[in-house]
């Protein structure tokens, strides 16, 4: 296992890249270490699959390095990084048994069939599939298959990650929990370095230690799935985070208080720094305080989801949803007050002051 | 994909039907009416029985056309299959040379029969060909016209020239439907070109492989137009295969019942071999 | 390859600096494991250049004379003429060949494939009685030898009063055609799930009506490869074209044998009229030459 720095890393498609537009990966400078699980998490389009082909060598980053340990393998090939990756779509080898395909990294590396042996009964029983062994791979279901795909990379103890790219896409929806808990316990008993590819925010902070959350060719965050909730650095984060995601609605700062539409909100934190820039609020509906007081609201929609409900309201023009729980009962006039430990305040979209 | 069960699809078979039968079942009648009369000229028919089978069968020229025929279509599928998977591993995927390659390839497949014996004919001359010629002046002998070997050379180098590109085309397709991450995925294991081929492209491969060998045994078979332009079936016999013999019998000679008798054995032999691999084929779908 | 195989790889405990050495030796061998040559264009150049070799020396000729063909041996033509060609274009019975063939493999292109079209939506949507075993027998119209059905095919057409006709060569290449088409069609229109037609049903289309406007244009690849191949093995073939045609209806692959005279070949003529019977071959590949690939990826040729 290893811990892998991206060191000014940016990838460009095109030939000559001029401007920031060009780049489907912007700069990109972080380090993650040994043995953590971390998931890119953003929508199609934002760059997480590049910085995973990156990773695995398949494609090689215009500007920037990688290095695996210190090591700079940014020039090397995807043989030689000795990763294992795991693809959307169940990559096996249809002809060979189950048994076969585990041990195919490890011929294809010379290691001797005795240890080969020994390693690939081990690799069987981790990922559950030891009666399966003698088995043609072909007649699996997509969720077997999938382990496969896994058990190649965990057999190779050596690997110094193991990629995911979107995995569970095939999966049956039953199937997915047991497969994300299973890939959960088997990080935390091997701890190995694992990079987790998917647009699905569950599945990211289910089981990621680190989140880190691409939107439009760069990292917006890296943080705990908690971290993220309670302090998105921008509000991408907060709006694609979250269900429903974080209000966000644009203030004037005076003082220590924030002002919209004429009412006045307490800040967390009186010593906000100045900002300029688009000024905006941002909080979670878990925040908002639906009740007497406060501003007055008028209510649009409420939406009924079991465990709580969501209330869709407008304070003037902005519209802001409410979580309230299920006995909780909706006033004739409706007011709402934020909960200052649950205010960001935002200048450009990026989060400003505080914690 | 579960299909309903409705007999009145056989109303929109219909019209194949009546013309595969008319174009197929008719003649085929007539052949078999043939097999088993003999004729005094006259029109003038009489009840021979399997006669006439069992003189085909026992006939030494037919089994001499036979075996050379089998041996012919042997070669062929030896040189044709390994070489097409061979030039579609080497195919470019994408780019500007993915159409060049396809249209260029295709252009042999083209070209009508007789015509492809036409040209191999100009090119092997040893008077005007560019390979009759340059063979010649480089001190080797070779004429095609005289020497049965070189005959053969000819006959099958033209085959190969002209049905290979069916067995790349072939190829081609089924490696163009694998998904890349199988490519990445075996980079990753560290797999090396030859296992590459072996676990991941030759099974992807496996059924258009066996529909190439099908239509190339079958075609080369049924081998007729080509070898006859070149070398009319000699010299002597030694490039008469069956369809040449067939026609031999039938037009050059006149004689109906032989001809007719060699013709239901000759597609007997065929249909059984199809029925071979159309179970193989079934079965294999079926097994996926 | 031959670094002590099983040295290399890691193996439980071995001290670390060892270890180090051996990683890199690995990772050395690992470097371009699997990937392409780089000279995996020298194949298909090579096969390329065997392919056209014969098609340029066929070229080369039709623009020499026959002085010149027989007289010296020269890689292009010396003194470059169009006679061969003028004679072709100025001949009736010669470029009326290629208006004989071009008529009879459009007719046969048009008939087996719309007599395949509803066959094929029969064997792709319904199971019926005896359905397996007439597609099979379909099929072993496609492996029947042409030189079996030469001479009953004379005589049948003959019957009907139907040699040296257009359609008699049409409806004789139909017997491999046909058969060649329901199986091409078969595959795409399996390819098109079948709610589509549940849907269409459900809106009220009457079932011709939905096979125009919906279905046939979902499966237009399908069509246009079906047809290609109908085209192509109707253009090649000549034993029984041949054999069906006198003067009238003679297709030009078989008049090219009348450049063979008492004076001996017109090789010249001969050339030229080989290339022009590459041309229609070449135009279609060209129009078609973004399905083909997909038309044997079904694997149904």
């Amino acid at each position: 296992m290893a811990r892998i720095d991206l060191n000014h890393i940016r990838h460009a498609y095109g030939a000559n890249p001029k401007s920031d537009k060009d780049y489907a990966l912007k700069e990109v400078h972080h380090s993650w270490e040994d043995g953590g699980a971390y998931a890119l998490l953003g929508p199609s389009g934002c760059g997480k699959t590049t910085l995973l082909n990156i990773i695995s060598g398949l494609l090689h980053p215009s500007h920037g390095q990688l290095l695996f340990d210190g090591q700079d393998v940014t020039n090397l090939s995807t043989q030689e990084r000795n990763i294992a990756q795991v693809f959307q779509f169940p990559v096996i080898y249809d002809t060979m048994t189950v048994y076969d395909n585990l041990a195919f990294p490890l011929r294809n590396r010379g290691v001797p069939e005795a240890e080969i042996d020994r390693k690939v009964r081990e690799t069987l029983e981790m990922i559950d599939l030891a009666s399966w062994a003698k088995k043609k791979a072909r007649g699996l279901t997509a969720d077997q298959k999938q382990k496969i795909s896994l058990g190649r990379g965990l057999v190779r103890s050596d690997v110094n990650a193991i990629l995911f790219d979107e995995p569970l896409t095939v999966i049956d929806p039953h199937m997915k929990w047991v497969l994300r808990s299973q890939l959960k316990q088997l990080h935390q008993r091997f701890g190995y370095t694992m990079v987790y590819v998917t647009h699905d925010q569950t599945e990211a902070l289910t089981f990621a230690q680190k989140v880190v959350v691409m939107y439009d060719g760069e990292i917006v965050q890296i943080g705990t799935p908690e971290e993220l909730f309670e302090r998105p650095r921008h509000t991408f984060v907060g709006y694609f985070i979250g269900s429903p995601g974080m209000n966000v609605m644009p203030v004037t700062l005076v003082g220590g208080m924030a002002e919209i539409g004429g009412h006045q909100i307490q800040l967390p934190s009186p010593g906000m720094p100045a900002a300029d820039g688009k000024i905006e609020l941002g909080i979670r509906p878990e925040y908002v305080r639906l009740g007497r007081q406060g501003m007055p609201v008028k209510i649009a929609k409420v939406e009924d989801i079991g465990r709580h409900k969501i209330v869709r309201t407008r304070l003037q023009n902005h519209e802001i949803a409410v979580i309230v729980g299920e006995g909780q009962e909706i006033p004739a006039e409706p007011h709402i007050a934020f909960d200052p430990k649950g205010i960001n305040i935002y200048a450009d979209s990026w989060r400003v002051g505080g914690q | 994909m579960d299909k309903t069960w409705n007999n009145k699809a056989w109303f929109m078979v219909l019209p194949v039907l009546l013309l595969v039968a008319f174009s197929a079942i008719i003649p085929l009648m007539t052949v078999v009416n043939y097999s088993v009369q003999d004729t005094f000229g006259n029109n003038q028919f009489f009840w021979a029985g399997t006669e006439w089978f069992e003189e085909v069968l026992h006939s030494e020229r037919f089994h001499a056309s036979l075996g050379r025929n089998l041996i012919f279509s042997a070669i062929i599928l030896l040189i044709e299959v390994p070489l097409g998977i061979i030039i579609a591993l080497n195919m470019p995927r994408k780019g500007w040379g993915v159409p060049v390659c396809l249209v260029l390839m295709a252009l042999p497949l083209l070209i009508p029969w007789n015509v492809v014996g036409t040209i191999w004919q100009l090119l092997c001359r040893a008077d005007i060909g560019l390979l009759g010629y340059s063979l010649t002046k480089a001190g080797i002998s070779y004429n095609y016209a005289a020497d049965p070997a070189d005959a053969w050379f000819t006959v099958i180098i033209m085959d190969v020239w002209h049905w290979t590109s069916l067995v790349v085309l072939l190829c081609y397709a089924g490696l163009v439907s694998i998904p890349d991450a199988f490519y990445q995925a075996a980079k990753i294991d560290g797999a090396s070109r030859w296992a590459v081929f072996r676990y991941i492209q030759l099974p992807k491969m496996n059924r258009v492989l066996l529909i190439a060998v099908l239509l190339r045994f079958m075609d080369s078979f049924m081998i007729y137009t080509e070898p006859f332009v070149v070398t009319g079936g000699g010299p002597g016999n030694s490039t008469t295969f069956l369809s040449i013999d067939l026609v031999k019998i039938a037009v050059g000679q006149f004689d109906l019942g032989p001809a007719a008798a060699m013709s239901i054995i000759y597609f007997l032999i065929i249909l059984l071999l199809s029925w071979v691999f159309y179970t193989v084929m079934t079965n294999y779908d079926a097994e996926r | 390859m031959s670094v002590q195989q099983d040295t290399l790889a890691r193996t439980s405990e071995r001290p670390e600096a060892e270890q180090r050495q051996i990683d890199k030796a690995l990772a050395r061998r690992m470097r371009r494991r699997g990937d392409e040559s780089k000279f995996w264009w020298l194949i298909p150049t090579v096969y390329i250049i065997f392919l056209m070799l014969p098609i340029y020396w066929l070229i080369n000729m039709s623009f020499k004379t026959n002085q010149e063909i027989l007289g010296t041996f020269s890689l292009w033509p010396q003194n470059p003429t169009l006679q061969n060609y003028a004679v072709i274009f100025t001949d009736p019975s010669w470029y009326k060949g290629y208006i004989n063939s071009i008529i009879y493999v459009v007719m046969n292109t048009v008939i087996s494939v719309l007599v395949a079209l509803p066959a094929a939506y029969a064997f792709s949507r319904y199971r019926f009685l005896g359905d397996k075993h007439l597609f099979f027998w379909l099929l072993t119209n496609r492996m029947a030898p042409p030189a079996v059905f030469a001479l009953p095919f004379f005589q049948l057409y003959s019957a009907f009063g139907l040699i040296d006709t257009h359609i008699a060569v049409a409806l004789a290449h139909c017997l491999f055609n046909v058969p060649l088409a329901v199986w091409i069609l078969e595959g795409f229109m399996s390819g098109v799930p079948k709610e589509i037609d549940e849907t269409a049903y459900i809106d009220g289309y009457s079932f011709p009506r939905f096979f125009v406007k919906i279905f046939v244009p979902l499966i237009a690849s399908g069509i246009g490869v079906a047809a290609f191949f109908c085209f192509m093995f109707s253009w090649v073939e000549l034993l029984i074209a041949r054999t069906l045609t006198t003067t009238a209806a003679k297709p030009i692959a078989a008049i090219m044998t009348r450049t063979v005279s008492a004076s001996g070949v017109d090789w010249g003529v001969l050339a030229a009229a080989g290339v022009l019977t590459l041309i229609p071959g070449a135009i279609v590949i060209y129009f078609v030459r973004n399905y083909i690939a997909k038309g044997f990826a079904l694997g149904r040729v």
